[in-house]
């Protein structure tokens, strides 16, 4: 039951995935067909662009939302994979530990940079 | 308690697509494929991270990753994800079991869901190499 779920939240985190990061490939990998499309806004690695977008509230909030998504869709990817591998039971109980906390921290910590930056905003020009 | 199957093959068997066709090696392609996006991306979060330092730190982390040789690693990731996204929704369609047809009495020539499903496949392949070419014209010969 619980692996079926998580298996439910695979699939859904990676529809989410697919669109969210397909936009963000679109804006940040093909910003020269967009242009050519008439809908591009230049170099969209420039520090201008970048401080501009995630200054953006609907742009902090869909990286934490990505954010969330792939750790998830990741994670648990690699660790069925391992689990593939006919692990003991206790090891497997381990990897998914490891991945559990791994995918908290950098949760976190990703989080954490999405807000600070959203609100520094407020002070830089 | 669950009954499982040992995994005798290991590693070979993710990756050798043995009689089952070219849907376990496009399979073996998406795992490898999920690895390369994983890894990239747990190393993107950090990079990202560089702009709660500031626009100069940004500008010389992205000036340091500007080099052809992380140019062409960029570029394997874009490749990497436009083939595990479009062959991902190709896996949730036929995980939902909306390509495998209706049930009916087997009548001659036979057919099987691998089969059926297989025209999916074939389009989900061709998107990802359209997709995969439009990416590297703007990689390589649009951007300047």
């Amino acid at each position: 039951m619980r692996e079926s779920k998580l298996w439910s939240w695979h699939i859904l985190s990676g529809v989410v995935i697919a669109v969210l990061l397909g936009i963000h490939m679109a804006i940040m990998h093909m910003d020269a067909v967009l242009e050519i499309l008439g809908i591009g806004s230049g170099d969209p690695i420039r520090s201008d662009a970048v401080f501009y977008r995630s200054r953006q509230l609907y742009f902090m909030i869909t990286y934490i939302i990505l954010l969330a998504a792939a750790l998830f869709h990741g994670l648990y990817g690699l660790r069925s994979m391992l689990c593939e591998l006919s692990l003991s039971r206790a090891l497997e109980k381990v990897i998914g530990t490891l991945c559990t906390a791994v995918g908290l921290v950098l949760f976190i910590y990703g989080s954490y940079v999405a807000m600070t930056v959203y609100r520094m905003g407020e002070v830089l020009p | 308690m669950q009954n499982r199957l040992s995994n005798r093959l290991g590693l070979w068997g993710w990756l050798a697509g043995g009689r089952y066709g070219p849907e376990r090696y496009v399979y073996a392609l998406h795992r490898l494929a999920g690895l390369g996006i994983l890894a990239y991306f747990l190393l993107h979060i950090f990079v990202t991270g560089t702009r709660i330092q500031g626009p100069e730190k940004w500008e010389s982390t992205m000036q340091f990753f500007g080099t052809p040789f992380f140019k062409i690693g960029e570029f394997l990731v874009f490749l990497a994800f436009a083939y595990h996204a479009i062959n991902g929704i190709r896996l949730i369609l036929v995980e939902l079991a909306l390509t495998i047809g209706k049930p009916g009495l087997p009548t001659y020539p036979y057919s099987y869901s691998t089969l059926r499903q297989r025209p999916l496949l074939i389009i989900a392949m061709l998107v990802a190499g359209i997709v995969m070419i439009i990416g590297g014209a703007d990689f390589f010969w649009l951007t300047k």
